[in-house]
């Protein structure tokens, strides 16, 4: 990122004119900043004071030091127990879906296949839909005595299987469902990086003898190796920030998501739980800048990694 | 003879390939089928076993019933005003700040936009508790203000607008200046028609993600009337013994037929804009 910071354009007397003491540059980033500080700066140093209290957001507020932290992290905390649940899913969709996107991607990249367009946006529209309304509609699919999953594997002479009440399967449904929405997003991102690899790079390895998986591997992996880290880095992110799916996947009635036993429970369905169900406004925040801190060491690493790299 | 076979495995090939995306058209577009047809059963029809994909007596008694018994009308209407204004806004602040980075020289400039940038590291989920606090005492609740303000300047929106504006040669900045032209003309006349595609990409991006916004609305918004589409679909959820599929459905393809007819309407710009972000990594 540093790079497009440095790429200074040659100077124009627009530019020029306006060095010294010019107020109006500022005065069109200021909305920015200003904003900035109102709706993140100043929410995210109150919430880091509100995580060292305890307060239901009426009452008085009470300091109790590192509690709300030591809570989280106490043998069967819930935080574990969501940072564990996205771990878990991390591993179970993302190798699956990045290598799938960068598969089909070079697939409707090369000339061998016809209608490509039509494949392409079929492939993405998932990404353009409201999770709220697939979720429901994958909570239907799912259903034990009504979906359309348990008629299909009765074809097959299966037994119905009650997807969402066991921890496990429950988690690899709400996998599918990430991969479902997110495949043709990543695919996209690679097709537009595969854009840039010259066609003659194939040709030539043709030619030496190399078979399409060959050139695959050799050519298309490494070059479209920050893509690749760019789309883990996204998935990291998007998994430990889930609530939508989760919240609704397995939710009945008015109870939120999570379930069974916590086992689709993501820290932000804990926030949420904990500060707008049970009013613990200290302990949520505590959850809050566990999160950021995780993600934030996340994404400092990312950008090491690729700025590097680059 | 070997000719011909070669030909004959590479054209099975192929059939086996065109088969396989097929199958993944298929396994993308089933989930949205399933909604839409669930959409128009009637409850009998649709806690049944085996399911049908096509309704036996299809009805839209249920799209009825989301306007008769629910406002859900006025919860399109606020989904679309909050969309339209969040996008409106943000396209304005965000491309305000960005001819400022692309165009001016500044002392502070580029540690500004480094700075910038390194705001988006923060995931707002931070400010969740602290803003609800802000927004009780300030009685922001219930108020679409509320959902409007917070996403109105974003550094990638700045970000994205500043790529596309170095594009534009300053000599046409330089000759409108000399005829005369204020800055924030320059801007409006000037620089922002030329933006069109980018405003394009990126006016849509912030609609759909205010159209979809879930956790935020769920929060701040309360009465059923101030509801975004998305909220009001949850709020149809409300009794312990069965969910309320056909409402739900009604409720999910009014609020993603928008979505996709948009998509389809701006597809390439669209995509270029969320791949924009990839390729300069």
């Amino acid at each position: 990122m540093a790079k497009q910071v440095q790429g200074i354009e040659k100077e124009s007397p627009f530019k020029r004119k306006k060095r010294r003491g010019n107020k109006i540059p500022y005065l069109f980033i200021s909305p920015f900043f200003i904003l900035f500080a109102i709706f993140m700066f100043y929410p995210t140093l109150y919430s880091f004071y509100l995580s060292f209290h305890e307060w239901n957001g009426i009452g008085p507020r009470t300091y109790v030091g590192l509690s709300n932290y030591a809570k989280l992290f106490s043998g069967g905390g819930l935080f574990l127990k969501s940072m564990t649940n996205c771990t878990i899913i991390f591993f179970e969709y993302v190798p699956i879906m990045t290598l799938g996107a960068l598969i089909l991607a070079s697939l409707l990249n090369s000339r061998y296949i016809r209608l490509q367009g039509v494949f392409r946006t079929f492939i993405f529209l998932p990404y353009v839909t409201a999770i709220i309304a697939v979720t429901y509609s994958f909570q239907y699919l799912l259903d034990t005595n009504y979906g359309m999953i348990n008629l299909f594997l009765s074809w097959f002479g299966i037994e119905r299987i009650a997807w969402l009440n066991s921890p496990t399967l429950a988690r690899i449904c709400l996998s599918s469902l990430i991969t479902w929405r997110w495949l043709g997003y990543n695919m996209v991102l690679f097709l537009a990086g595969l854009q840039f690899i010259p066609p003659e790079l194939y040709e030539a390895a043709k030619i030496d003898g190399a078979t399409p998986l060959q050139s695959f591997f050799h050519i298309t992996i490494p070059l479209v190796k920050p893509i690749i880290f760019f789309c883990i880095f996204l998935s990291t992110i998007g998994t430990f920030s889930l609530f939508d799916e989760p919240f609704i996947l397995t939710s009945i009635g008015t109870s939120t998501g999570g379930g069974p036993v916590n086992a689709t429970l993501s820290p932000i369905l804990l926030l949420y739980n904990m500060g707008f169900r049970y009013l613990r406004f200290g302990t949520a925040s505590a959850v809050a800048y566990l999160l950021f801190v995780v993600l934030f060491l996340c994404g400092l690493f990312e950008i090491k990694f690729l700025g590097g790299k680059r | 003879m070997n000719l011909k076979e070669g030909k004959k495995k590479r054209y099975f090939k192929k059939i086996l390939l065109y088969l396989f995306l097929i199958l993944l058209v298929a396994a993308m577009v089933f989930p949205l089928l399933w909604m839409f047809s669930a959409a128009f059963k009637f409850k009998s029809e649709i806690f049944h076993f085996p399911p049908t994909l096509i309704p036996k007596n299809p009805t839209v008694s249920n799209f009825l019933s989301l306007f008769e018994r629910f406002p859900f009308g006025r919860n399109l209407l606020n989904s679309a005003f909050v969309a339209s204004s969040a996008a409106a806004l943000s396209l304005f602040f965000c491309s305000l700040a960005a001819f400022s980075f692309a165009k001016y020289r500044f002392s502070g400039r580029d540690f500004l936009f480094l700075f910038l940038l390194g705001t988006m590291l923060i995931p707002y989920h931070v400010t969740l508790i602290p803003l609800f606090i802000f927004y009780r005492r300030i009685q922001w609740i219930d108020k679409f203000w509320g959902l409007i303000f917070p996403g109105m300047a974003n550094a990638f929106g700045i970000f994205f607008m500043r790529q596309y504006m170095f594009l534009i040669p300053d000599e046409l900045l330089d000759s409108a200046r000399i005829d005369g032209c204020s800055d924030f003309r320059i801007f409006l006349q000037i620089i922002l028609p030329m933006c069109r595609p980018a405003l394009t990409a990126l006016g849509v991006i912030f609609f759909m993600a205010s159209w979809n916004n879930f956790l935020w609305p769920l929060i701040i918004l309360k009465s059923d009337k101030m509801l975004t589409a998305v909220v009001a679909i949850r709020r149809l959820q409300s009794g312990p013994l069965w969910t309320p599929y056909g409402l739900i459905f009604a409720g999910s393809v009014l609020v993603v037929a928008p979505l996709i007819i948009l998509f389809l309407a701006v597809q390439k710009e669209f995509i270029a804009g969320i791949t924009s972000g990839a390729i300069k990594g």
